[in-house]
């Protein structure tokens, strides 16, 4: 199968912090993959350079077969416009630890931004389309109201919904529990398994074991820059190989 | 506790007398109307005031003073958002002419760089490109050109720093997201970073906008015919100095006035989804089938 998302010797350094070591990843259409590991192991990173928030500096990331950030030739690579990568980003959509919705927007106005004004579609379709994504979220009746008016729960479902509504063909999920009130944690929780069990192509960075266990179809567990052991939720949740991932996982569990 | 001991302690509270600040009050009120006598009672006609109050040429250097204000405010914001933005560019050279352009226009006194673009053609006679075009620089340089670029140029240096400081305001997070759904950074200036900078640039504009007004009066001295030089022109006719300076007082208080109400409900408009209570009502009503 042709991978959807594609990491081939990944590097990134952050001055002289190399954060990100020869990553190596591959995922599948439909698939569902966790990243869990400790905090400052370049998870985030990873995420962020998959929809080039960040440049990495060796290796390349691809995307539906196309390299990010970079127009092949031969055997060089150019860098792409502006332009060029703001449309590599509508294939893979991003919802952030701390939301970002736009404030001076109505969540109706969040959800509909990118069709209307990146994708060029018309407003009342959009309308339509962004309503039906609320209902899926459980949002409708919130669509006139502003994101200082909501839950930190409901605006996270918000910001997924805004994600969606570029039909990408993976989202990336960078802890979207983590800023939550514990008592909110579910309803997003529970957005991401109907999203996953709708056949969504998702990579979802987490400490959410019970999450992993079960939506995910694959968990990477990443240490100091490097992805240290890969596997079904079961080997490493149950019967890890590594003894970092041991640890960790008896520590959060 | 029981129920008597709770009567008990339904204490009740005395206001306090403040009798110092009522007494300061009053002297400042008595000062005021003092003040005021002494005009009514100055020499001033009075009569010479309400008849050139809407006179011809007070009219028209009432509608100078506006557009100015509005030309010269409109061509700072232009360039104030240009170099603000120019300021935080990637390339060193880009961002070094916003530092320069800033540093070298707010550093000279507005009314200098008046004479300054009035006076132009005294080092270039003419101006164009090359022999292809040529203009005598004296014809282009009216006195509203030279208004307008003096007050509008050196207002843009101030506009720039305003506008930076509320782009610096906005979180990182709110471009991220926009980029993320693919927005192109142009784009990401225009639809969500600039509008949620409003709210902190338009409070400081609103106060610039009212100091324009005032500043446009420095515009007499190139002989740009705003309010301040009209009632000055009739002045040197009837003699009347004082009645027509108040003429022109009035004017600007009433121009200040308005703006500030206008300012008002402006700022209102930026700020929406931070008045998260004013909203909800409406919320309630209209949501949508
Ligand atoms: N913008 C940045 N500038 C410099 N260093 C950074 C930046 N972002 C992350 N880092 C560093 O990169 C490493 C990985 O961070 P991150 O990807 O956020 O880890 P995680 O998400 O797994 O907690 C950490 O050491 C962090 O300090
Ligand atoms: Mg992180």
């Amino acid at each position: 199968m042709k991978p959807i998302i594609e990491a081939r010797q990944v590097q990134k350094h952050f001055g002289q912090n190399h954060v990100l070591k020869d990553i190596e990843f591959a995922m599948g259409k439909g698939e569902v993959v966790s990243i869990i590991g400790p905090s400052g192991s370049g998870k985030s990173t990873f995420l962020r350079c998959i929809n080039q928030l960040e440049t990495i500096d060796g290796g390349y990331i691809s995307v539906n077969g196309e390299i990010v950030g970079y127009r092949r030739q031969g055997n060089k690579l150019y860098h792409l416009s502006d332009r060029e990568v703001a449309r590599q980003r509508q294939a893979v959509g991003m919802v952030f630890q701390r939301f970002n919705l736009f404030p001076h927007k109505t969540v109706l106005g969040n959800v509909i931004e990118g069709p209307v004004v990146v994708q060029r579609r018309t407003v009342a379709e959009s309308k339509d389309e962004a309503m039906a994504l609320l209902e899926t979220v459980g949002l409708a009746e919130k669509a006139l109201a502003y994101p200082a008016q909501l839950s930190g729960g409901q605006q996270q479902r918000v910001a997924i919904a805004r994600s969606l509504a570029m039909k990408p063909d993976a989202m990336l999920f960078d802890e979207p529990t983590s800023a939550l009130d514990p008592e909110l944690v579910g309803e997003v929780l529970g957005v991401m398994k109907t999203l996953a069990a709708m056949g969504t192509t998702m990579i979802v960075v987490t400490h959410e074991i019970g999450f992993c266990r079960e939506v995910a179809n694959r968990v990477a567990f990443m240490d100091q820059g490097r992805i240290v052991e890969e596997g079904s939720p079961d080997d490493i949740l149950k019967s890890p190989k590594n003894q970092r991932v041991r640890s960790f996982v008896s520590a959060v569990l | 506790m029981s129920q008597s001991s709770a009567s008990e302690l339904r204490l009740e509270v005395v206001p306090p007398k403040k009798i110092g600040t009522n007494l300061l009050a009053a002297v400042c009120i008595l000062l005021v109307l003092l003040i005021a006598r002494s005009f009514w009672h100055g020499q001033i006609e009075w009569s010479v005031v309400k008849e050139n109050l809407f006179a011809r040429p007070v009219l028209i250097g009432l509608i100078s003073t506006i557009s100015m204000t509005f030309a010269a405010m409109g061509l700072g914001i232009f360039l104030g958002v240009g170099a603000a933005i120019m300021r935080m560019s990637e390339n060193r050279v880009i961002r070094y002419i916003a530092i320069g352009y800033i540093w070298l226009f707010r550093g000279v006194p507005a009314l200098l760089q008046l004479l300054l673009w009035f006076n132009l053609a005294l080092i270039f006679p003419t101006i164009g490109f090359g022999d292809t075009f040529s203009v005598r620089t004296v014809d282009v340089m009216t006195p509203f050109v030279a208004a307008l670029l003096g007050l509008g140029i050196q207002q843009g240096a101030y506009t720039a720093e305003v506008v930076r400081a509320g782009i610096l305001s906005i979180d990182k997070g709110q471009a991220e997201a926009a980029a993320a759904i693919g927005m192109t950074r142009f784009r990401t200036l225009q639809r969500i970073v600039l509008p949620q900078a409003m709210r902190v640039i338009v409070p400081p504009i609103g106060n610039e906008t009212i100091g324009m007004i005032k500043l446009t009066s420095l515009a007499s001295v190139v002989q740009y015919s705003e309010i301040l030089r009209k009632v000055q022109e009739v002045y040197y006719v009837n003699s009347r100095v004082i009645e027509l300076l108040i003429v022109a007082t009035f004017w600007y208080m009433v121009l200040v006035t308005i703006f500030s109400i206008a300012q008002f409900y402006i700022e209102r408009h930026f700020s929406q989804g931070w008045g998260a209570a004013r909203t909800s009502e409406k919320t309630k009503a209209e949501v949508p089938a």
